[in-house]
């Protein structure tokens, strides 16, 4: 971790207490949508560059699943995918980050886990990708199995929940490890790929991610066992219901476009000349779903105008055509035999 | 007779209590304290009320629960079901090994290099120049991220690593060194060990006497060195050789058996023990240089070479410049060893402030305790070097 990024840390770690010491119990501020308005940009919290979730180009513009999605926030609230800023965050800061207000929403790879959802006073919204964690090791050591990894050098990063899915696989399966946990991605693929530890261990589409960033990608493997859940979403502070909703309803509005058919070449036609109830439903020209949010009735076809729907998100982002060559798997729509459920828009 | 005579000190009589000072700086100060005390309270209660408000969990019950990840150095017995209390405490011991060891390190690489920068020899005097002018002059964390990644990759995989008379090990893994194992009697061996050092003690202490005495020396180095060889010996030949050293083996991924020193640790010593003494060199120069030229000619008049002119004269007189910035270069390294996340050390930064606060999500009051922690490690080192610093500091007459 650099000394920046140290300070930034204690800072926001100060900001937290002083936020939580000196304002008086009870006093309601402004609501999160109201703040957001006002200061014009929706604040997201991403991650410090994980190819294929979020990572900043040469230009300094960040593409990504998870900073699709903060832009597909930003459509419904300000018609605008490009109102939109983003606090790059590491494993460790990312709560305090919510939790203190310095963002608004957290869309950083972030897994889904109760203590997570209950004892930091935070909300999970929804799964923008199921995710499960997996070994990369390297070819020459002629590995075929998680399970023959007994005696090796992990590495990985501190501060998530990797660090104790490791801890119990290995117990459970009667192997010895040595964990070498470090504050940033980059530290962890750097070391590993100065061979200080046998295995690189992270969620799998991490693995496919961080693999780009190895000198001779191709002299690495992923290994078959995926040994935790890992369901990765968007979270928001507690308190402010309406932001909630409005950020839960974003998901599943791209995911109820993917089901309809709605992409965003044909969305303009569709908002026209649909005869399908539920597409005029999710485009706004029947029902009046936005106002109960408090933002416009068209939200979905902004969102899907700006960003496209879930699966254009995750093909543009992670699937097949790109380095990372991901499968939807278990994010294929549910009526395609994946997990991905929109709830009903009426 | 005593109602007659005005007390020197006191509030005089007639004038109002208000205005005696002595009353007036106890009041003002108290005031102050009330209120630094309420403030402090209010603050508790306020943060404590907020976060209950928010359902974000307080108090330090977590201490008690299973931490659940690995550590890769623990000086005690840690496993993946140890509690949170636990990690902390392996977290800060490991944080308390790099500032001993860098401390130690720094202060024989400091002095060297600060009376090298002194010497009358060209070739000495570029050198120490040199390594003070590049050394402090880079940032710890780059420093460190070198020493790390140079020592890394010049060294080769456990499997085709360097071997010193295949007992030590050399890798990328770090250095691996046979284990003692402790049989039967080693208590003897042990007891042995300490008798000699104390034997050692008291002799040079003894022949220190004499030599004050009646101006022979003695060689107390020789005779030293054989008692602490000799009698630990005896004692392992007369118990039969209790202590047995199990040689690392490589197996499978690593080396099985053995100590292990982490190249995490050492790269991190390394770099915080050469940063430091840079600034160390350049007190011990100031304080050599305070100590007037008078002293090395008299000295020199007396008939005393260089080396004992330095080591007897100068470096004492030097000694009461060094010792107060001295001080504050072993806080520096000992709060710089939190740079240790950078290399994925398992300091008390890491282990604590890292992976525990991110897992349990009690920001305020991990935060708290490793900055209470840092403070006492800084109180203590502080303390013991002001001790030392009256001990050597000018008795005026």
């Amino acid at each position: 971790m650099k000394k920046a990024a140290i300070m930034k840390r204690l800072l926001s770690t100060f900001a937290l207490a002083g936020a939580f010491g000196l304002c008086a119990a009870g006093a309601q501020a402004a609501t999160k949508l109201d703040q957001v308005k006002a200061k014009g940009f929706v604040q997201c919290g991403v991650s410090q560059g994980l190819p294929g979730f979020s990572s900043p180009d040469d230009k300094g513009s960040w593409t990504g699943l998870d900073v699709d999605f903060c832009r597909a926030v930003a459509s419904a609230i300000f018609n605008d995918p490009t109102k939109v800023k983003f606090t790059p965050l590491s494993a460790k800061d990312r709560f305090t980050a919510l939790q203190s207000g310095d963002i608004d929403i957290l869309s950083r790879n972030t897994t889904w886990t109760i203590t997570r959802d209950t004892s930091l006073g935070l909300n999970f919204t929804g799964v923008t990708y199921y995710d499960g964690q997996g070994f990369m090791i390297r070819k020459d050591k002629k590995v075929n199995s998680a399970l023959e990894l007994s005696g090796a050098s992990v590495c990985t990063q501190t501060g998530t929940t990797t660090e104790q899915n490791l801890a119990d696989y290995f117990r459970a399966n009667n192997m010895t490890y040595e964990v070498i946990a470090f504050a940033t991605n980059d530290e962890v693929v750097k070391a590993y790929d100065a061979g200080r530890c046998d295995v690189l261990t992270t969620d799998r589409s991490g693995l496919a991610g961080e693999r780009l960033k190895l000198t001779n990608p191709d002299d690495h493997v992923v290994l078959p066992e995926i040994i935790s859940k890992e369901p990765l979403g968007p979270v928001v502070a507690h308190g402010d219901d309406q932001w909630f909703d409005i950020v839960k309803w974003v998901l599943f509005a791209q995911i109820n476009a993917e089901e309809l058919g709605v992409t965003s070449k044909n969305v303009e036609e569709q908002q026209k000349s649909a005869t399908n109830p539920e597409i005029k439903r999710l485009l706004g020209t029947e029902g009046k779903f936005g106002e109960g949010m408090g933002i416009g009735n068209d939200w979905a076809f902004q969102i899907v105008k700006g960003v496209g729907n879930y699966g254009e998100m995750y093909d543009r982002n992670v699937g097949p055509a790109t380095p990372l060559k991901l499968e939807r798997g278990a994010n294929a729509l549910w009526t395609k035999g994946g997990q991905q459920y929109g709830m009903p828009i009426r | 007779m005593s109602d007659l005579v005005e007390p020197v000190q006191g509030h005089s009589k007639g004038a109002s209590f208000i205005n005696d000072p002595k009353v007036r700086s106890i009041g003002l100060q108290l005031v102050a304290l009330i209120l630094v005390v309420v403030f402090g309270w209010m603050f508790m209660e306020n943060a404590r009320d907020n976060l209950a408000a928010q359902k974000i969990a307080t108090g330090f019950g977590f201490l008690d629960n299973t931490a659940g990840f690995g550590i890769s150095q623990t000086l005690i017995p840690y496993t993946e079901t140890s509690t949170y209390g636990r990690a902390f405490v392996v977290g800060l011991l490991n944080t308390i090994l790099v500032a001993v060891v860098g401390i130690f390190l720094a202060t024989i690489i400091g002095f060297l290099v600060g009376i090298g920068r002194l010497s009358k020899n060209f070739v000495v005097r570029l050198i120490s120049t040199t390594y003070v002018e590049v050394l402090r002059n880079l940032p710890p964390l780059f420093q460190i991220l070198f020493w790390y990644l140079a020592v890394l990759s010049a060294l080769p995989s456990p499997r085709d690593s360097i071997s010193l008379f295949g007992e030590v090990f050399l890798s990328n893994r770090g250095i691996i060194i046979p284990r003692p194992l402790f049989g039967d009697g080693y208590g003897i061996v042990l007891w042995a060990i300490g008798l000699a050092l104390l034997l050692a003690i008291l002799f040079g202490h003894w022949a220190a006497g004499r030599q004050e005495e009646t101006g022979r020396r003695l060689p107390v180095l020789w005779i030293n060195l054989a008692m602490l060889i000799g009698i630990p010996l005896i004692a392992m030949i007369v118990t039969g050789f209790p202590i047995t050293f199990e040689r690392p083996e490589l197996k499978g991924f690593n080396f099985a058996g053995g100590m292990r020193v982490i190249p995490e640790f050492v790269a991190l010593t390394l770099a915080l023990a050469t940063y430091t003494a840079a600034f160390i060199a350049e007190n011990v120069r100031a304080g050599i240089q305070s100590v007037s030229h008078g002293q090395t000619e008299a000295a020199h008049s007396l008939g005393l070479r260089n080396g004992p002119t330095l080591r007897l004269v100068i470096i004492p007189q030097a000694m009461r410049v060094i010792i107060p910035p001295l001080t504050s270069q072993y806080l520096n390294l000992t709060k710089n060893s939190s740079l240790a996340v950078g290399i994925g050390y398992p300091d008390l930064v890491a282990v604590f402030a890292g992976t525990s606060l991110n897992q349990t999500g009690q920001a305020i009051e991990i935060i708290a305790i490793t900055m209470g922690v840092y403070l006492l490690l800084s109180i203590i080192t502080a303390f013991i070097m002001n001790a030392y610093n009256k001990r050597v500091a000018l008795v005026e007459r």
